[in-house]
């Protein structure tokens, strides 16, 4: 049994390397609830060269989410059980792409459970991918996080260099755990062509992410001292990638993130909102007990990425993956601003009238 | 021929004045459906709409008369004074400038840093500068200088002279300590005025991007150094600089800036004290710390920055970078052009602070 499978692995990866350039047959999105997996598994299914795209994800999708998914099967599954291994061979599945991983999940647990949903599921899905022949391409959305931030950061980083000082809590930890065991599966299957991509942080109209959530009240409290340099991607940029990488199975670690940077204060005063400088101390004391009452995700990585921020070498999505996003990251945050009809406590309009009310005042005065 | 014009018009007018019609009988017809308190506002939505264009119009207007009257009048000094910092508060509050990938806001730089630093550089230190024809117009290029004067000012003057006396007004990037970075509000504001931290990637990565990069390879034994051994150049590191450049093909520029070991004359340093603030050195001047704040200010030495001849790395093969040979060899070569350059224009200045 188990020659065969391997035999048939191997028989598969030949077919699967002119197979692999062609185009996946039959894909499995997990976390197909969440924006990433759910609009994915929508484009998917709009793709007339893929045969089937199953969705699973452990609780039942929004009506409108599985009316946008079309063709594609949903299947409610939590990837912690051993009985993902059976819909992956059940239905001769040869892409997975596992888009779970969450940084926030809204009113469930704390960060113990959600290590566990992230790493668990990450640790059952892999072992199922390992068990099923007919796997032949596996992509991993990982996160920027992995590469931490702190002050003495090199400018860009790239894929191959690691953060100064290894987070060791939260999602990030989580996320390089993930990708740790990614590797693991890629190394006792050789003929999978893993593809980990690594999502700088997301922004747009449509996505809640904590970078959205961190901008939406009128006041924003910042670190005194501190500006972070911000790549950000748009949604639709980092669902493209995500695609792209699905249909182009090409192996590697790859950056993605949009060109261009802004700062922190530049993104406040782009949106309009009031910045109220903190010292540090003091928004980690206020966010301590913050979260003695309930949970939140400003933990010690966020305020570093807060203080410094983080940008991403893309060279290698661009000229490897072949994959190069549409938004810049000032684009990207003005359709945010825009897309999400903030509005601006700070009016433009209020400051053009000011300038060119001083500039008359002045005329006037100097006569 | 009248018949035939007439058979042309007719009908057009007879249908343009059947629609109107249709539309008015359509607008009572609604306003009749319509409850009576709305009646006096007919189609209030479009007539909302409607006074704001008109409201914006006449805002037009009106701003293109006082505009036209401005211009007739020209702009008098104070109103054109006015109007450029207005535009910069506007700019900055609506967040409308572009940041390069290191964190560089050349907006703020030209109209914050770059002022103030001209005031030490112009008034205080009187800077003189020789050989700015020896940087490139354009493209990569290594600026290596000696580093003294316990406080980095050196490599500031040394940027505000390529700014302003360099034809093209470029931009030099600092390669800074660490320290400057882990500094809270010192660490934006480098990052701000396009200063990066002193490691291979970001060097080769502003090299690579033809940027004009300033590196000061003595470090803190340069900057930290006792005011009997000034103008001793310290080692150069380990010659990272010259594999920098050598990589990334970029001419090598020495730089030797006379003046900037007079500004604070350290003459101890507290091992123990520099260990307890964690830092490098904790200088002890004739003014600092016993005159407390005053003994922060510099003393206004006179300041001559020359820019020597460029030393090409076109020519070596790819695996020079790697040869330590090569690059021992380079790193001296540029270390004796600066320390020579340094004496022969100690010998031409008569008095410290006078020049």
């Amino acid at each position: 049994m188990d020659s065969q499978d391997r035999s048939g692995g191997r028989r598969g990866q030949d077919k699967g390397a002119s197979e692999s350039q062609a185009h996946p047959k039959i894909v499995l999105v997990t976390g197909a609830c969440r924006f990433l997996g759910g609009y994915l598994t929508a484009r998917l299914a709009q793709n007339p060269s893929i045969e089937h795209v199953i969705a699973v994800d452990a609780i039942a999708p929004s009506k409108d989410l599985l009316r946008r998914m079309g063709r594609a099967e949903f299947v409610r599954a939590d990837i912690r059980n051993p009985f993902i291994a059976k819909v992956i061979r059940n239905n001769d599945v040869d892409t997975v792409v596992h888009a779970a991983a969450a940084s926030y999940v809204p009113r469930s647990g704390g960060k113990a459970t959600l290590k566990e949903l992230n790493v668990m599921g990450a640790i059952q899905l892999f072992a199922a991918c390992q068990k099923a022949p007919s796997v032949r391409h596996v992509v991993v959305k990982s996160t920027s996080e992995v590469y931490g931030s702190s002050a003495l950061d090199p400018v860009l980083f790239t894929e191959d260099s690691s953060s100064r000082r290894p987070p060791r809590e939260g999602f990030a930890r989580d996320s390089i755990d993930i990708e740790g065991y990614a590797r693991g599966l890629a190394r006792r299957r050789p003929d999978i062509t893993l593809t980990i991509l690594r999502l700088a942080n997301m922004i747009g109209p449509a996505m809640d992410t904590a970078l959205s959530r961190y901008l939406a009240g009128p006041v924003v409290p910042t670190i005194i001292g501190h500006d972070a340099r911000l790549q950000l991607l748009h949604e639709q940029d980092a669902l493209g990638a995500l695609e792209h990488a699905t249909m182009a199975g090409k192996a590697g670690t790859f950056n993605i993130g949009a060109s261009g940077i802004i700062m922190m204060s530049q993104a406040i005063r782009r949106a309009g909102r009031i910045p109220m400088p903190v010292p540090r101390f003091a928004l980690r004391a206020a966010d301590s007990l913050w979260r003695a009452t309930r949970y939140t995700e400003w933990d010690r990585e966020q305020l570093d990425y807060l203080s410094y921020g983080r940008v991403m070498d893309t060279t290698r999505m661009r000229n490897e993956l072949g994959y190069s996003p549409k938004w810049t990251t000032a684009e990207a945050f003005d359709d945010y601003v825009r897309g999400r009809g903030l509005t601006p406590i700070i009016d433009p309009r209020w400051v053009r009238s000011m300038e060119s009310r001083a500039v008359s005042a002045a005329q006037r005065w100097g006569r | 021929m009248a018949g035939e014009s007439k058979a042309k018009v007719i009908p057009l007018h007879a249908n343009t004045g059947r629609q109107a019609a249709q539309r008015r009988s359509a607008a009572r017809g609604e306003s009749a459906r319509r409850h009576p308190s709305l009646l006096s506002d007919p189609a209030g939505r479009a007539s909302a709409e409607q006074i704001a264009a008109v409201v914006r119009e006449i805002d037009d207007r009106r701003f293109a008369a006082s505009g036209a009257t401005a211009a007739e009048e020209a702009p008098n000094e104070l109103a054109k004074k006015i109007a450029a910092v207005a535009e910069f508060i506007r700019k900055r509050m609506t967040g409308d400038y572009t940041v390069d990938e290191f964190g560089f806001d050349p907006h703020l730089n030209e109209a914050i840093f770059l002022p103030l630093l001209r005031v030490l550089f112009n008034s205080w230190f009187r800077v003189e500068v020789s050989g700015i024809e020896n940087l490139p117009e354009t493209g990569a290029a290594l600026v290596v200088a000696n580093h003294a004067g316990v406080l980095p000012f050196d490599g500031l003057m040394a940027s505000v002279a390529v700014h302003d006396h360099h034809p093209a007004h470029r931009d030099l990037r600092l390669l800074a300590a660490d320290l400057v970075f882990t500094m809270p509000a010192m660490g934006q504001a480098a990052r701000k005025a396009g200063h990066t931290m002193a490691c291979t990637a970001d060097a080769h990565r502003l090299l690579a991007a033809g940027e004009l990069t300033a590196v000061f390879p003595e470090g803190y034994k340069g900057l930290g150094k006792h005011f009997k051994d000034r103008y001793k150049l310290q080692r150069f590191g380990r010659g990272g600089f010259v594999a920098a450049a050598l990589r990334a093909k970029a001419p090598i520029v020495p730089c030797s800036i006379v003046g900037s070991e007079e500004i604070y004359p350290m003459i101890a340093d507290v091992k123990l004290l520099a260990r307890l603030f964690g830092l490098p050195y904790f200088p002890i001047t004739p003014l600092f710390p016993l005159a407390g704040p005053v003994g922060l200010v510099p003393l206004p030495s006179k300041w001559h920055i020359q820019f020597g001849e460029a030393i090409e790395t076109a020519d070596y093969d790819d695996s020079a970078a790697d040869d330590p040979m090569v690059t021992f060899e380079l790193t001296d070569q540029v270390r004796e052009t600066i320390q020579q350059t340094l004496y022969q224009l100690l010998t031409q200045r008569r008095n410290t602070f006078l020049g």
